[in-house]
């Protein structure tokens, strides 16, 4: 293995602030969907959700620190995800 | 070492799948349904989709890209197992039970958890080959990720392996939604859950979105490898450079993305949304122009060239012909008004196999005869071939063009009985089955006696420039003794 | 075998880990899709029905898996930096939270099949269709969320016998690594799960 692929080393620090980050999230996104919102509040818990995992994703699995090759894949399967399941509603919203 | 082994056996146990499946015969209704589903499940499942890939792709791919082996032998090893234990569920469910599975390839909800036959092993296989085909193309992407010699740019990899990185991508991405939706049918028939059931508010058609998804992109996995095929071995029979590589890679990833999005076609008449019908409809004929790119491609890359008309070059051509009527008759069935009419007639059926049989098997016999003297370092006897190729597209078109004839005037599919008026159409569509039965025989004999006693084959027979040409035949189990290093010239179709 | 073994490319089976890891996803997405399609369809069922689950069990056991995938986190930096019995503890830590999660999981599934709601159940099959498909997706949701859990409980054992027989060290460490990008990804899966099942009420 060549020295240029050296992975960076994240501290423990970094590890624990997101972990706290992430608990906080949590804590805070159950406590929105407590407040009345009606149909807003499936979209506040997983707008949550989703900065939850970008957390995730880019720290916990290093993708901040990886090569772009990485960020580029993971962001291209959740966008094709994504689209599938909006091609997927155009049938069923119209129906 | 062990890429050969899993390519002589696949070849071994692909031939007997084929002689396995039955072409036509006379039986009653649920035989004939259970025949059809058999047909499907042995011909998509164990042989199309993974057909080129495993066979061509795991033996050619390191070598078309300078290295010794794929990125993951042992899990190359372990695809092919998962392979074996997957066929033998899903044949298994013909012996035992109540009775072989009679719902088709498709397995289409409600159905497939209604019916009393033993559906459970048939869907069971399927989910156990989707891993097999995910582990190839993981396997796959890597190795093209990280193994391709020095001075092997993106872009200066052979056609084949761009299009081989295409359906892994595909394989890798749409498999496991196929295989999610199989498990909620074994949930469904076990578990009594409810997921496609309107009795208790789940949505059938719900099931057919979920198994297109999968299953549409499937047919590009099928047919992707098989373009592949014939851009290479047009340029090396004309002895010239590809015409617009990029434009056939650009359409390669092109087919292999927006097929990802009109699963919808194969759904038009279940009652979608009419919103869903046309968006369906427009991405299907998008479809089509990569596809035309292609064809346009390999017509210029023939024009004024010095054509070297030998087997692999008449299966090309042959390929061609026929890709071209069904891909223009898919456009008959891409376009709503026209696809109402012809659903569920004879017409798909003859669409399907001009593309899949015709598409992938053609191009499957012309791979087997281009790199044969590669792969057994013999030569086979090109009149035999030639003749068996000939009686073979001779009865290929007397099978199928018939059902589209059928098509149109009415006659539906799966069904093990007729009207009398189709019957002339029947009686040549059924001598035209036996004609190139008998094809697909002396072509197949003929390549095992040459594969024994064959003169031996020189490193480069058809003069071609990718690097499978620049090992011995037949290639050593490393492939190279030393990796190669392409220049700044080298390229995979330089010729001259 | 061939030689080729002897070159360990890292690389590779990273790339390799996130393409498994990508199909996944997907794996899942069909069960996300479904269960959105569903939900559309049945908004106010899927409401009701998501009042029979506990709030404080998916809390606690969202919190519980957040923590393990950190500590699993700092088990790949401490094995880098070459401290084999900082990572062993570390790995260990998320083995018993993995299995914690487990237990409340067990407890939780135990309470609705004492309240008859499981698959196929009589008094499920009184409810109206859209709680019985919130439940069929609950079920099959999570049930492969926990499938996917032990798979990784065993990834891990594979580490930690790794590091006890020194056979992974700072530069040999690459098992350690993909066993934590699938431990993360199975907390991702959980972090929509949680909302989508627990929240919606």
């Amino acid at each position: 293995m060549s020295s240029e692929e050296k992975h960076h080393i994240v501290s423990y620090k970094t590890y624990l602030f997101i972990l706290l980050g992430l608990i906080t999230l949590t804590l805070l996104s159950v406590g929105i969907t407590n407040i009345e919102l009606r149909e807003y509040t499936v979209a506040a818990a997983l707008i949550f959700a989703a900065i939850k995992s970008y957390f995730v994703l880019y720290y916990f699995m290093h993708l901040k620190y990886d090569k772009p090759l990485y960020r580029r894949m993971a962001m291209f399967v959740f966008l094709l995800f994504f689209a599938v399941l909006f091609v997927t509603f155009i049938d069923y919203v119209n129906r | 070492m062990m890429a050969l082994f899993i390519v002589g056996l696949s070849l071994g146990l692909a031939m007997k799948f084929e002689l396995l499946a039955p072409g036509k015969t006379i039986m009653g209704a649920q035989d004939y349904n259970a025949t059809f589903t058999l047909h499907g499940i042995i011909m998509i499942f164990l042989i199309v989709v993974p057909g080129l890939p495993a066979v061509f792709g795991n033996f050619f791919l390191p070598i078309l890209i300078g290295a010794k082996d794929v990125a993951f032998p042992k899990l190359n090893l372990l695809s092919w197992w998962i392979y074996i234990v997957g066929a033998t569920i899903a044949i298994s469910s013909q012996f035992f039970g109540d009775g072989p599975p009679d719902t088709g390839w498709t397995f289409y909800a409600p159905y497939s958890f209604k019916t009393g036959t033993n559906m459970l092993p048939a869907v069971l296989g399927a989910f156990v080959l989707g891993f097999s085909s995910i582990v190839t193309g993981l396997n796959f992407i890597v190795t093209i990720h990280r193994l391709r010699c020095p001075g092997m740019g993106w872009f200066k990899m052979p056609l084949f392996v761009w299009s081989l990185y295409g359906t892994a991508w595909i394989q890798l991405l749409a498999t496991p939604i196929v295989g999610i939706t199989l498990v909620m049918v074994i949930l469904e028939r076990t578990l009594n859950i409810g997921f496609f059931d309107p009795a208790l508010g789940g949505d059938p058609i719900l099931y057919q979105h979920l198994f297109w998804i999968y299953s549409h992109p499937a047919v590009y996995i099928m047919i992707l490898p098989a373009m592949g095929v014939i851009s290479e071995i047009i340029p090396t029979f004309s002895q010239k450079h590809i015409f617009g590589y990029k434009a056939i890679i650009i359409s390669t990833m092109a087919i292999a993305f927006v097929g990802y999005f009109v699963w919808g076609h194969h759904m038009f008449t279940s009652g979608m949304s009419g919103t869903a019908l046309y968006t369906f409809s427009l991405l299907t004929f998008l479809v089509a122009i990569p596809s035309a790119i292609k064809v346009f491609n390999w017509v210029a890359t023939l024009h004024k060239a010095s054509i070297n008309l030998k087997t692999p070059l008449y299966w090309a051509l042959a390929f061609m012909f026929v890709f071209m009527v069904g891909g223009l008759s898919g456009m008959a069935l891409g376009a709503l008004a026209t696809d109402v009419y012809l659903h569920d007639t004879a017409f798909v059926v003859g669409h399907f196999h001009y593309i899949v049989f015709g598409g992938t098997g053609f191009a499957f016999l012309g791979a087997m005869h281009y790199w044969f003297p590669k792969m057994y370092g013999r030569m086979y006897d090109a009149q035999w071939a030639n003749t068996g190729l000939v009686i073979m597209f001779i009865g290929f078109n007397a099978l199928y063009a018939p059902m589209f004839y059928l098509g149109m005037i009415g006659m539906p599919r799966r069904y093990f009985d007729y009207l009398p008026q189709f019957h002339a159409a029947n009686i040549l569509s059924t001598m035209g089955s036996w004609v190139m039965a008998t094809g697909f025989f002396i072509v197949l004999i003929n390549l095992i006696r040459s594969s024994r006693n064959g003169a031996p084959a020189e490193v480069d027979p058809w003069h071609g420039k990718t690097l499978e040409w620049t090992v011995p035949s037949p290639p050593p189990v490393l492939n190279f003794d030393e990796i190669p290093t392409l220049g700044e010239d080298d390229g995979p179709y330089e010729y001259k | 075998m061939t030689d080729i073994h002897l070159h360990r490319d890292d690389e590779a089976s990273k790339i390799g880990m996130w393409l498994f890891i990508f199909t996944e996803l997907l794996l899942f997405g069909g069960l996300f899709i479904a269960y959105s399609i569903y939900r559309f369809k049945n908004p106010v069922a899927f409401h009701m029905a998501a009042e029979e689950l506990d709030l404080s069990v998916g809390l606690i056991n969202t919190i519980i898996l957040l923590t393990s995938s950190a500590t699993l986190a700092m088990a790949y930096t401490a094995v880098q930096l070459g401290k084999i019995g900082t990572s062993k503890i570390l790995t260990s830590a998320t083995i018993i939270l993995a299995i914690v999660f487990l237990i409340n999981k067990y407890f939780e599934w135990g309470a609705k099949f004492e309240h008859n709601l499981y698959p196929g159940s009589d008094y499920l099959m009184e409810l109206s269709q859209g709680e019985i498909l919130f439940f069929g997706l609950y079920f099959a949701m999570t049930g492969l969320h926990a499938l996917h859990i032990i798979i990784g409980l065993i990834l891990m054992f594979v580490v930690l016998s790794r590091l006890q027989n020194k056979t992974m060290t700072s530069d040999n460490n690459q098992l350690l690594e993909n066993s934590g990008l699938y431990w993360h990804l199975v907390d991702i899966i959980w972090i929509f799960l949680f909302p989508l099942f627990y929240l919606i009420t």
